[in-house]
């Protein structure tokens, strides 16, 4: 089970630790897919912070009448409860909005596993608390066909080692994560904390511009 | 030493490095519309803290507006809600603010060039991927998400690591009847949807030298499509001589000492990218899309490759072309299509509608087609009326729509029906982007033209003369 602490009520905006994750896993064998299929720009009309996950991958998961696809993975009972989705090449590519890492996160995932992300969508992620896990094409085929096999299989996220195991086998394979942002992660702290704190820095510099 | 104008403009905006970290990357003009800036403002309101340069940020209505009738009250009552939201955000805190109606109204990316907010040099991001638009301008400027958004507005900075250079050479002559969305869908087709991803491009070449001012901001527009954080073009006297006496352009002493750095602004003789890629463009036709991204393009008259014959997965392929209804091997002239859109902040600008307009003018609107004709601000309007250009569209049958986002991303009423075939001179052929359900060939506004008085895709070609 995971071992992620419980959200911070005093700071609204931050998002739970995150240290190690052991889970199972959605799988999404598709390529290439972009945040208008994660949230479609018809759901983005909230000014407030809540609620993305209903409307997550909508016209994957529900027909145009509203009901539930019953073969699309993250409708299948096999993965429920998962905290963890294994995505295809190139996983969040187009559109900025970060409503797609919202919904990501509100659907009640902490990572997302990938053998590419674009990187509007990883920045988003890492700013919202989603741990993007970059693998190697052969790794992430490796996830595919164990979670095919056996969709009970778990998968470890190990973020201080920066690690990413498959239980079953032990096989595993490092990951890369900037200090800093593995800091914020690990802490549960945003990038505006760290910005409030050198204002006067960029007081000084703002001087210097042209225009 | 030689370093690249990438190197130049974002070198010069570090106010902080952290070490095993990104930048701390200072932002010199920001833009907020109405779907990605609430969200940042409550934050603000949670956190009890301020928006530390005001006037460095700028507002505009665009992406949930309607496109007719802006006069009256906007019907639905969530996109209202946004919409005041912004408004009500830019009073609060001092920010000026275009909503539906004003003046100086229209798609962020639009009007950012128009009022002289976008200069050569500066850094420049907005809750809209196509931010990257701006870099036709010499600027570095990238889409950014809502958590960057409230970033900039309370600190003027956002957390960056620094992209790699690629640059991308095109030269040659350009075919007859091919334009700079073409240009931009052939590289886009080469590098595929991902193939620039972790990269900032910069555009070179004569190709990018000789084109207009617009041209280049619908090439640069496009570099995010390629999975680039965005694309960049060194400035000249043609850029120059667009920003100068507009609204936010500096004045007098200041123009002349920003022209001092601006003239800077060059890729040195042996500066060096990561990456380096050449197209002739002796090899570039009259483009479209027939897939799910916008790496699915191809020369109008080719057909659909073999799943064997692309890169990528098979089954990622066919699901593609199955959403799309289409079948290896098929040619797309001549396939019937049911709407056409011109507009959006890729082709929305005057030379788009000049574009469309001779190759209506003295045909008709094909029966089968609804076509949107969205300009993307009211100077774009203004400047449609001033030429006549209103003229032609009525005569052929086509009605003139007031500006934003539109058919781009559907959020307003202008949404293609499930199962529909458009021609749009938009950035994104995704699945449902354009309306549950709708499939999308992106082209350039000439290929819309002729798609839209013939009622099939067609080659623009045969009907310029
Ligand atoms: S026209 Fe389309 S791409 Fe451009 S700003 Fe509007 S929604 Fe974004």
């Amino acid at each position: 089970m995971s071992n992620i602490l419980k959200f911070n009520i005093d700071n609204i905006m931050a998002y739970d630790k995150f240290e190690v994750l052991t889970s199972t896993a959605y799988p999404l064998p598709i390529e290439n897919v972009d945040t208008d299929q994660i949230i479609p720009a018809r759901f983005l009309k909230a000014t407030e912070r809540k609620d993305f996950d209903i409307n997550f991958f909508r016209d994957w998961r529900f027909d145009s009448e509203g009901n539930p696809i019953a073969d699309f993975p993250l409708n299948d009972p096999k993965y429920a409860g998962s905290k963890i989705l294994v995505g295809g090449r190139n996983f969040g590519s187009g559109s900025s909005r970060e409503h797609a890492a919202w919904s990501v996160y509100d659907f009640g995932l902490r990572c997302v596993i990938s053998s590419a992300f674009a990187d509007i969508f990883k920045n988003n992620c890492l700013n919202v608390g989603v741990l993007p896990v970059q693998v190697s094409a052969e790794f992430a085929d490796k996830l595919f066909k164990a979670i095919e096999a056996d969709p009970k299989t778990e998968i470890k996220v190990d973020l201080p080692n920066q690690t990413v195991t498959l239980v079953s086998t032990g096989e595993s394979e490092t990951f890369d994560i900037n200090g800093y942002k593995k800091g914020n992660m690990l802490n549960g702290f945003d990038d505006i904390d760290y910005l409030q704190n050198i204002k006067e820095e960029i007081v000084e510099f703002t001087e210097t511009r042209p225009f | 030493m030689a370093t690249t104008l990438f190197d130049k403009v974002w070198d010069s905006h570090v106010v902080r490095k952290i070490e095993d970290g990104p930048d701390v990357f200072y932002i010199d003009r920001h833009f907020i519309h109405e779907v990605t800036s609430p969200v940042a403002f409550v934050g603000l309101k949670q956190r009890g803290i301020g928006v530390m340069y005001p006037e460095r940020t700028f507002a505009t209505a665009d992406h949930n507006t309607p496109t007719w009738n802006q006069h009256l009250p906007v019907a639905d009552p969530l996109s209202a809600n946004q919409l005041e939201a912004l408004a009500n955000n830019a009073a609060k805190y001092g920010i000026s603010h275009w909503g539906l109606g004003h003046r100086n109204n229209g798609i962020v990316h639009i009007v950012g060039p128009e009022n002289g907010i976008t200069l050569p040099g500066s850094t420049i991001v907005c809750g809209d991927s196509h931010t990257s638009t701006h870099g036709a301008f010499g600027a570095i400027a990238f889409g950014i998400g809502t958590s960057e958004v409230e970033m900039v507005l309370s600190s003027q900075c956002i957390m960056q690591p620094k992209p790699k250079k690629m640059r991308i050479n095109v030269n040659g002559k350009l075919g007859f009847g091919v334009t700079p969305k073409d240009v931009a869908l052939y590289i886009i087709s080469k590098q595929t949807t991902s193939g620039a991803t972790g990269y900032f491009v910069e555009y070179a070449g004569n190709v990018f030298e000789e084109m207009t001012m617009e041209g280049r901001m619908t090439v640069c527009n496009l570099s995010i499509e390629m999975g680039a954080r965005g694309g960049m073009i060194a400035p000249d006297e043609k850029t120059f001589e667009y920003i100068q006496g507009r609204k936010h352009t500096p004045k007098g002493a200041d123009w002349d000492k920003a022209m001092e750095y601006w003239k800077t602004l060059k890729t040195d003789e042996g500066a060096e990218f990561d990456v380096e890629f050449n197209y002739d463009a002796a090899d570039i036709e009259p483009m479209i899309t027939y897939g799910t991204n916008p790496g699915m393009g191809m020369g109008v008259t080719k057909s659909i490759p073999k799943a064997e014959e692309v890169e990528g997965g098979v089954e990622t392929y066919k699901k593609s072309l199955g959403y799309m209804k289409f079948n290896e091997g098929e040619d797309m002239i001549g396939k019937p299509v049911d709407y056409v859109f011109l507009g959006s902040c890729t082709n929305g600008r005057i030379e788009d509608f000049r574009a469309f307009c001779s190759i209506i003018e003295g045909r008709k609107k094909a029966e089968n087609i609804t076509a949107w004709l969205v300009p993307g601000s009211h100077k774009v309007v203004d400047q449609i009326k001033e030429e006549g250009l209103d003229k032609i569209i009525e005569d052929a049958g086509f009605v003139l729509r007031e500006p934003g986002c539109s058919a781009c991303l559907a959020m307003n009423d202008d949404k293609i029906p499930a199962g529909k075939l458009a021609v749009s001179t938009s950035n994104r052929n995704f699945e449902g982007r354009q309306g549950p359900g709708s499939r999308t060939l992106l082209a350039s506004p000439l290929v819309a033209a002729a798609t839209a008085v013939e009622g099939v895709v067609t080659d623009p070609r045969t009907l310029l003369v």
